[in-house]
């Protein structure tokens, strides 16, 4: 118990240490807010328009869970496939890794391009894009890693691959599948967000703050990193939420 | 003057909370000079508590404990004394030599001294050959030896083996015990050794300790009447099975606590 | 040999596999819907025509055109050096990342109290997007004025690399510093050996097939972190201000945009392959099992 509290009390005076640095720095030194905006007046902007933000968040909260989703399931769906058929996963495999060093969600500019200007098409599909390799990469890599001994076993109460894919690999694989959410769940808010800052519609988080710093509306756009950072949270904690419910059941 | 001497020690974890262990109760202990003293005893009973106690990675809770008529902190910032492992934990990145001067390194001695020394001691072990190689290119009983080169490198008056052999398959461990005794015989080194296999303490040891768990306690001390000079006929010889059986018995005097000593294992072999 | 034999496959797999890219993009040109498709009224279904999807060998052509018309200077010339200069800034923001994240890393570890405090917010600091700060640290370029430092642009964008690259490497570094085993800390204990001997005799050597891994996601952290502060802002003379510049002429030339696009694709490659050969050189005396 005691543990706990200290577990929580230490990083919370960590936190509220910084907060007052931050902005007792901007006092003292009167940092302009181009600079830094004190946290009292990117919380008041943050109250103030508590609504606009909200409809903001929403969208690109939209187009990050429509692309988490899809992403999800397409990703899951190819690993089973890949997990079948080894030639395919060596043959994506090395694609899948080599597009975890470029700056992927450049295709946007490609994909805008494909669909009419109004659309929210192409930041879904490079969210979807995206989950879906980080997916696809670790629940394949969940079905086909699994103990030896465990398939000898099953091999010799003469199971067949349906049933050690069942008992076996599909339950090896979903500690793997949280792992992927975990990573996905955040990395999908972030692209949705930077997708918007390759023109189209101007209705999301991303785009309200470019077009608040061009206004020098700075600690208005700080209240709007505010909102995206909420956003990133919450997708985070429902992964882990996700979790640890289905993992309840299981013996530590 | 005695080489370890253990007064009254006590070791206790948790002190004062509902998973307080009793791991040492009041043990005395004294090894002489170029003495081999093993200690044996069921998991839990506090053997390795006590080598801890001796090399000061841990400290007594009450007692204490002296190594060359030094306080052992004070031998342990000499480097009065080697260590060595179940595993034999070489450093990986570091190539055989390199590993064996690694105490050396940390006392400031200069590279050409090291070099000279780590040449030695690899004679001493019969590896000379595989100075420049990395260990993990080397077999469990190699390595092991090298370990051993290693404890030894700076010529400390006493070793500290637990379970050194532990990991090691029979041949190969038979064979290392042929190697510690030439080796111990040759630097007049003192050793005070861990282990959980009878004929191995017999085999090595001037003296057997037997300690038992709940609370961890000496509860005999077996002198070994094999003679100093022992080889692989030693193995047969009659004295050899009426030791490991003296050996034996005193261990059956722990049996009876043996079961409830599961339950805390873990805490001893950490 | 049996190493160069795997290279050597892997690489030729690497290759089919983008072939086999180019081929799905091309049977869609061939038999997908001209002008989109539409599934429940949504239009899912991209446009199949040559003005959103051009062929791949139009693309490659563009390289060697001049960037606008009547300039003597060729679109590959142009994408080559918006791409190295993007380079040089990843690269400043990658080592900035890794001073910054390897010496929280150190300072983790030696202060429990640190970790306990600052772990949280690190890990924290990857849900959410920081990027969205993007525009805000560009938005300090030629105005932030410190002594007679006058902050310029270039450096808000490598502020965001490092500010991506910083906390795999923190992390990883972490990792690989409480990753040596505790009878190899008891050795060193035995030998009396002080906090730093064994940070640099033990645990920092013990940390490296943790760091390097890190150090990829770093690499690639400080890329995605320039590219985006050079997009959303605009930043002239990265790949990023290219690739935005080009999908605005998407409507007269679809093909000329996507050069920008595999310079910046380039550019990630060329970042992971410095990564990658101070991996080779870093575990070239450690064992075989534990460097893949």
């Amino acid at each position: 118990m005691l543990a706990r509290i200290k577990n929580i009390m230490v990083p919370l005076s960590f936190g509220v240490v910084f907060l007052l640095l931050w902005e007792s720095a901007v006092r003292v030194f009167d940092l302009k807010p181009y600079f830094l905006a004190a946290p009292s007046k990117i919380f008041e902007q943050f109250t103030k328009n508590t609504s606009r933000i909200w409809d903001a968040t929403s969208v690109s909260g939209t187009n990050a869970l429509v692309g988490l989703i899809i992403g999800t399931i397409l990703g899951i769906a190819m690993s089973f496939v890949l997990s079948r058929f080894s030639f395919l996963n060596q043959l994506i495999t090395p694609l899948a890794i080599s597009l975890n060093a470029i700056p992927i969600f450049v295709l946007v500019a490609v994909l805008n391009n494909m669909y009419s200007i109004t659309s929210e098409i192409p930041r879904r599909f490079m969210v979807t894009l995206v989950v879906y390799f980080i997916v696809l990469v670790n629940v394949a890599k969940g079905l086909t890693q699994v103990r030896s001994t465990h398939v000898e076993l099953m091999r010799s109460y003469a199971a067949s691959d349906i049933e050690i894919l069942r008992k076996v690999r599909v339950p090896n694989a979903v500690p793997y599948l949280f792992t992927a959410l975990k990573v996905a769940a955040p990395a999908s808010v972030i692209t949705a967000f930077v997708s918007e800052y390759f023109g189209g519609l101007q209705n999301g988080l991303g785009s309200r703050i470019t077009s608040n710093i061009a206004n020098s509306k700075n600690a208005a756009a700080w209240a709007y990193v505010l909102g995206a950072c909420l956003l990133g949270l919450a997708f985070y904690t429902v992964s882990i939420i996700l979790e640890s419910v289905t993992r309840k059941g299981e013996t530590k | 003057m005695s080489a370890v001497e253990v007064i009254g020690a006590s070791k206790i974890f948790n002190q004062g909370k509902a998973q307080q262990v009793d791991a040492l109760v009041d043990v005395n202990l004294t090894v002489n000079q170029g003495e081999f003293v093993s200690l044996i005893g069921p998991s839990g009973c506090g053997k390795s508590t006590l080598l801890r106690l001796i090399a000061n990675l841990l400290e007594p809770t009450s007692g204490s404990l002296m190594v060359n008529n030094k306080t052992v902190s004070q031998a342990r910032l000499d480097q009065d004394y080697g260590m060595a492992f179940q595993q034999a934990g070489l450093f990986d990145w570091r190539t055989v030599s390199k590993n064996i001067e690694l105490p050396l390194e940390l006392k400031g001695w200069d590279k050409e001294k090291r070099a000279a020394r780590a040449a030695e001691m690899l004679e001493l072990v019969k590896l000379p050959e595989f100075a420049n190689l990395y260990p993990w290119q080397l077999s469990g009983g190699m390595q092991q030896r090298i370990a051993i080169a290693r404890a030894l490198a700076a010529h400390p008056p006493l070793l500290l083996m637990d379970e050194p052999f532990g990991a090691l398959d029979e041949m190969t461990r038979e064979y290392m015990q042929g190697e510690l005794l030439r080796i111990c015989g040759e630097t007049a080194t003192t050793v005070v050794f861990v282990t959980h296999s009878i004929p191995e303490a017999v085999y090595l040891s001037n003296r057997v300790v037997v300690m038992s768990p709940r609370p961890g306690r000496i509860t005999s001390v077996i002198d070994v009447d094999l003679g100093a000079k022992r080889n692989e006929d030693t193995r047969a010889a009659d004295g050899f099975f009426r030791n490991i059986t003296a050996v034996r018995e005193a261990l059956r005097g722990t049996q009876a606590e043996h079961a409830s000593a599961n339950a805390i294992r873990g805490l001893e072999d950490r | 040999m049996n190493f160069a034999r795997r290279v050597a496959y892997r690489t030729a797999m690497f290759i089919v596999s983008i072939f086999s890219v180019v081929a799905i993009w091309e049977l869609y040109k061939i038999i997908g819907p001209q002008d989109g498709g539409k599934f429940f009224g949504v239009s899912v279904l991209p446009r199949a025509n040559n003005t959103a999807m051009p062929h791949v060998s139009t693309m490659l052509s563009r390289y060697s055109r001049p960037e606008v018309r009547g300039s003597d200077k060729k679109i590959w010339a142009v994408v080559l050096s918006g791409a190295w200069f993007s380079l040089r800034l990843s690269l400043v923001g990658f080592f900035l990342g890794t001073t910054i994240g390897v010496g929280l890393a150190v300072l983790m570890a030696r202060f429990k109290i640190v970790q306990r405090g600052l772990l949280p917010y690190l890990v924290m600091s990857q849900t959410v997007p920081l990027i969205a700060l993007a525009p805000l640290v560009v938005s300090w370029g030629g105005k932030l004025e410190i002594g007679s430092f006058v902050w310029p642009r270039w450096l808000s964008a490598s502020i965001l690399g490092t500010f991506l690259a910083f906390f795999p490497i923190a992390v990883g570094t972490l990792r690989g510093l409480s990753s040596a085993p505790a009878a190899a800390v008891e050795l060193m204990e035995s030998y009396a050996a002080s906090w730093k001997q064994t940070l640099f005799k033990l645990r920092f050597p013990a940390a490296v097939p943790f760091m390097v891994p890190a150090f990829k996601l770093g690499a690639s952290g400080a890329v995605v972190g320039v590219v985006v502060a050079e997009i959303s802002t605009g930043l002239k003379g990265g790949i990023g201000r290219l690739i935005i510049e080009y999908a605005r002429e998407a409507t007269g030339d679809p093909a000329k945009v996507f050069t920008a696009v595999f310079g910046a694709a380039a550019l990630g490659l060329v970042m992971a392959g410095f990564v990658a050969i101070s991996d080779v050189f870093l575990m070239r005396n450690r064992p075989k099992e534990s460097s893949i």
